[in-house]
C-alpha cells in the first residue's frame, strides 16, 4: 500500500484508470472496424488472413489459452521458492550416509 | 595504423590495465575501450582476414564480412552501452570480466576457422562466469558452477565436431557446415544449440542469468546466445530442422514466462523466445530471412539489454526482483518506468519501435516459402510475448498494487545506459534503412511500414492487451505467486542427483554385504584356525610323555610289521 501521507497520484484514481480503458476500448474497436473498410494487401497471404479481423480475433484468443494453459501448467509444475535449495540438504544427508558406510 | 588490430584486442588490454587505475581515470578508460575499438573497424575492408601458421594448420583470427561486422559492431554498441550501465560498480573484477567477455564475443564473430572459434567460446564461458558469481550469494555460486560446467560441455562438443571436419574435409576454415557431415555436423549443431538454448538444452540461460548480479546480467544477456545465432547463421543457414526448433523455442517459453514470478528469469524465458524467431529465420535460410534472423539479433540485444537493465536497476535500488513484492515504482523511478515501457514496446515489436521492423521479416520469410502452420504458431508466440514481456514486466514492477516501496533514483549511469539504448530502441524502429544497410545477405527488398503490416500488427497487439485486461478484470490472471517452477533442469538438479544418490546407496548396500561376508568368512577361518593350532588344540597343544611313549611304541610296532613282510 502507498503511504498515507502521499498525495493521490495519477494512476491511483480508479476514475482515470476507467477512462483509460474506454480510450483502449475505443482504439480496439476502431481497429477492427477499419478492417471492414480499407481492404488489407498481404504479400503472401495466408489461408486465414483474408478473415475481417483474424489479427485481432487470433491474438486474443491465442493470449486467452496462453494464459488459462500456463495457469493449469502451475498444478503440475509449481514447487515452493527454495524447492532446489533443499537439494543441499539432501546431498548433505547422502554424503553423510556414504561416510558412515566407509566406516 | 590499427588495421591489424585483432577487433578483440583492446578490451583485453583494458582489462589489464583496469585494477591500475582508479576513480575517474578507471571510468574513463572503461568508456574509451569500446568507442576506440569500435573506430578501429571502420580500418578493417570486408574480405580482409588474417592469417597464421599453427602445427601445419592454418589459422584465421580475423575474418572481415558483413556478417561478422554487423555482429562487430553490435557487440562493441552492447559493451559500451553494458559497460556504462556498470560504471558505479567498485568490484574490479566484475569490470575485467565484463571486458574480457565483450572482447571474447567479438573474437567469436571474427573467427575465421574453427579452432579460434573454439578458444574463444571456451573465454565466453571462462570469463562470464564471474558476472555470476560476483553476486556473491550460494544460489548464485551454484548457479555459475552449473552455468560453467554446461558452457564449457558446449565447447568439448565444438573441438570433438572440429576434429571430425578437419578429418572429413581437411581444413579447419570455419564457413557452411550444414548437415552433410554426418556426426561432426551433429556434434558442431549441438555445441552451437547449448549456446542459443535449444529447447531441452536452454536450462542454463534461465538458471543462471537472473542469478547474476544487476549490471552482470546486462552484459550476460548480449553475448552468449547471439555469438551463438551468428555461429548458425554462418554454418547452417537452411537447415530445415531448425525451423522446427525455432518454433519450438518461440512457444514454450511464453508459458513459463507467464507464471514465473523473479521478473529477470521471465526476460529470460523471453530471451529463448526471441532466440526462436532468430533460428527459424537461420532455417528458412533465404536471403530475406537469414536478413530478417541478423536484424532480429540485432535489435533483441538492445531491447532485451534495455529490459534486462531496467530490471537491473529495479533490483539494484530495492533488492527485490520478484513479481509478487514490486509494484507502484514508477512514483519513485519514473525515468526508469518510461525506459522500461520503450523496451518492452520495441520486444513486442510496435510500429516506430524496433521489434517490428525485423520479426515481421522472417515471418514474411515463412508465408514465402509456404510455412503457414509454423507461421501460426510463431504469431501466436509473438503476441504471447507482448502478453509477458511487454505488459508483465512493466505492469507488476512498477504499476499493479503499490507495494509500497519508495527508493531513490538510480545511479546516474545507469541512466544514461538505459536513455542511450532507448534511443536506439526507436532510432532504428523509426529508420529501419541504417540497419538494412548493414545485413550480411546485401540489399533488403523489404518494407516494414505498409498499411497492411502496420493495421495487422496493431490488431494483434491491442487484443492481446485485451486478453489482458480482460482475464485481470475477470480474476482469470494467475496472481504472481512465490514459487519456483519445474523446467528440464529438474533432471540434473533433483533427479539425476536421486538417481546417483539411489544407485551409490545401492553399490554400498552390495559393497557392505560383500565386505560383512568376506570379514565373517575371514573371521570364522581364523577362529578355526586358532582352535586347532593354538596350546590347547589339537595341533598346537603340549601333549603328555605318556601319550607320546604310547604312539612311539605303535610306530615301532608297525615298523617292526613291515619289515617282516
Amino acid at each position: 500500500m502507498k503511504p498515507e501521507n502521499e498525495p493521490e497520484d495519477f494512476f491511483d484514481k480508479p476514475q482515470n484508470i476507467k477512462l483509460i480503458l474506454r480510450v483502449f476500448y475505443v482504439l480496439c474497436a476502431l481497429l477492427v472496424i477499419i478492417d471492414f473498410f480499407v481492404a488489407r494487401h498481404p504479400h503472401d497471404p495466408h489461408p486465414w488472413e483474408m478473415i475481417p479481423a483474424f489479427y485481432a480475433i487470433y491474438g486474443f484468443v491465442a493470449c486467452v489459452i496462453l494464459v488459462l494453459v500456463a495457469t493449469q501448467m502451475r498444478k503440475l509444475l509449481m514447487r515452493d521458492e527454495n524447492y532446489y535449495d533443499r537439494d543441499d540438504l539432501g546431498e548433505n544427508l547422502g554424503d553423510a550416509k556414504g561416510d558412515h558406510n566407509a566406516h | 595504423m590499427p588495421t591489424n588490430l585483432p577487433p578483440f584486442l583492446l578490451f583485453y588490454i583494458a582489462a589489464l590495465l583496469v585494477p591500475l587505475f582508479r576513480g575517474k581515470l578507471r571510468t574513463a578508460l572503461l568508456i574509451a575501450t569500446p568507442i576506440l575499438s569500435f573506430a578501429s573497424l571502420f580500418f578493417f575492408d570486408h574480405g580482409y582476414t588474417s592469417h597464421y601458421e599453427l602445427l601445419g594448420y592454418t589459422l584465421t583470427p580475423v575474418r572481415v564480412d558483413a556478417l561478422s561486422m554487423l555482429f562487430g559492431y553490435l557487440f562493441h554498441i552492447a559493451g559500451f552501452i553494458a559497460i556504462v550501465f556498470s560504471l558505479h560498480v567498485k568490484d574490479t573484477g566484475q569490470h575485467i570480466a565484463g571486458l574480457t567477455y565483450a572482447g571474447s564475443a567479438i573474437g567469436a564473430v571474427f573467427a575465421g576457422d574453427l579452432i579460434t572459434l573454439f578458444v574463444f567460446w571456451e573465454l565466453l564461458a571462462i570469463t562470464s562466469v564471474y558476472l555470476i558469481w560476483a553476486r556473491g550469494t550460494e544460489r548464485a555460486i551454484k548457479a555459475g558452477l552449473r552455468y560453467l560446467i554446461i558452457q564449457v560441455g558446449s565447447g568439448v562438443l565444438l573441438l570433438a565436431g572440429t576434429v571430425l571436419h578437419v578429418q572429413q574435409t581437411g581444413s579447419i576454415d570455419f564457413n557452411f557446415i550444414g548437415m552433410d557431415g554426418g556426426l561432426s555436423s551433429w556434434l558442431i549443431l549441438i555445441a552451437f544449440g547449448i549456446k542459443s538454448a535449444f529447447p531441452f538444452m536452454h536450462n542454463w540461460l534461465t538458471d543462471a542469468y537472473p542469478e547474476a548480479t544487476p549490471t552482470g546480467t546486462v552484459f550476460l544477456s548480449a553475448m552468449t546466445t547471439k555469438v551463438a545465432v551468428c555461429m548458425l547463421a554462418r554454418g547452417f543457414p537452411g537447415t530445415e530442422l531448425l525451423i522446427y526448433v525455432g518454433c519450438a523455442m518461440a512457444v514454450f517459453p511464453i508459458f513459463f514466462a507467464v507464471i514465473e514470478n523473479d521478473l529477470r528469469r521471465v526476460l529470460a524465458y523471453s530471451m529463448i523466445n526471441q532466440i526462436g524467431f532468430m533460428v527459424v529465420g537461420v532455417g528458412i535460410g533465404t536471403d530475406l530471412a537469414v536478413n530478417g534472423a541478423v536484424a532480429h539479433a540485432f535489435n533483441d540485444v538492445i531491447f532485451k539489454g534495455l529490459l534486462m537493465m531496467t530490471m537491473g536497476a529495479v533490483l539494484h535500488q530495492t533488492g527485490k526482483i520478484n513479481g509478487s513484492e514490486l509494484g507502484g515504482l514508477y512514483k519513485s523511478m519514473p525515468y526508469t518506468t518510461i525506459f522500461c515501457i520503450v523496451g518492452a514496446a520495441s520486444i513486442s515489436a510496435f510500429p516506430l519501435f524496433s521489434g517490428f521492423v525485423s520479426k515481421a521479416m522472417v515471418m514474411s520469410a515463412l508465408l514465402h516459402e509456404g510455412y503457414n502452420v509454423v507461421w501460426l504458431f510463431m504469431l501466436f508466440s509473438a503476441a504471447g510475448v507482448f502478453h509477458h514481456a511487454g505488459i508483465k514486466i512493466p505492469f507488476f514492477a512498477f504499476f499493479a498494487h503499490d507495494s509500497g516501496i519508495r527508493v531513490s533514483k538510480p545511479p546516474i549511469n545507469m541512466l544514461i545506459a538505459m536513455s542511450i539504448a532507448a534511443t536506439l530502441c526507436i532510432g532504428i524502429g523509426c529508420f529501419p534503412s541504417v540497419l538494412y544497410g548493414l545485413l550480411p545477405r546485401g540489399d533488403v527488398d523489404y518494407h516494414p511500414y505498409d498499411y497492411t503490416h502496420i493495421v495487422t500488427q496493431l490488431q494483434l497487439l491491442f487484443f492481446s492487451a485485451g486478453a489482458f485486461v480482460w482475464l485481470n478484470l475477470n480474476g482469470l490472471y494467475p496472481p504472481e505467486l512465490r514459487s519456483t517452477n519445474l523446467d528440464v533442469e529438474w533432471l540434473y538438479r533433483k533427479a539425476a542427483p536421486w538417481l546417483l544418490g539411489g544407485i551409490g546407496a545401492a553399490i554400498a548396500l552390495v559393497d557392505n554385504g560383500v565386505r560383512r561376508a568376506f570379514l565373517a568368512m575371514l573371521s570364522w577361518n581364523g577362529q578355526r584356525f586358532e582352535k586347532t593350532f593354538s596350546e590347547k588344540g589339537v595341533m598346537g597343544g603340549t601333549w603328555s610323555t605318556s601319550v607320546m611313549a604310547f604312539w612311539t611304541a605303535i610306530l615301532l610296532g608297525v615298523f617292526l610289521l613291515l619289515y617282516y613282510f
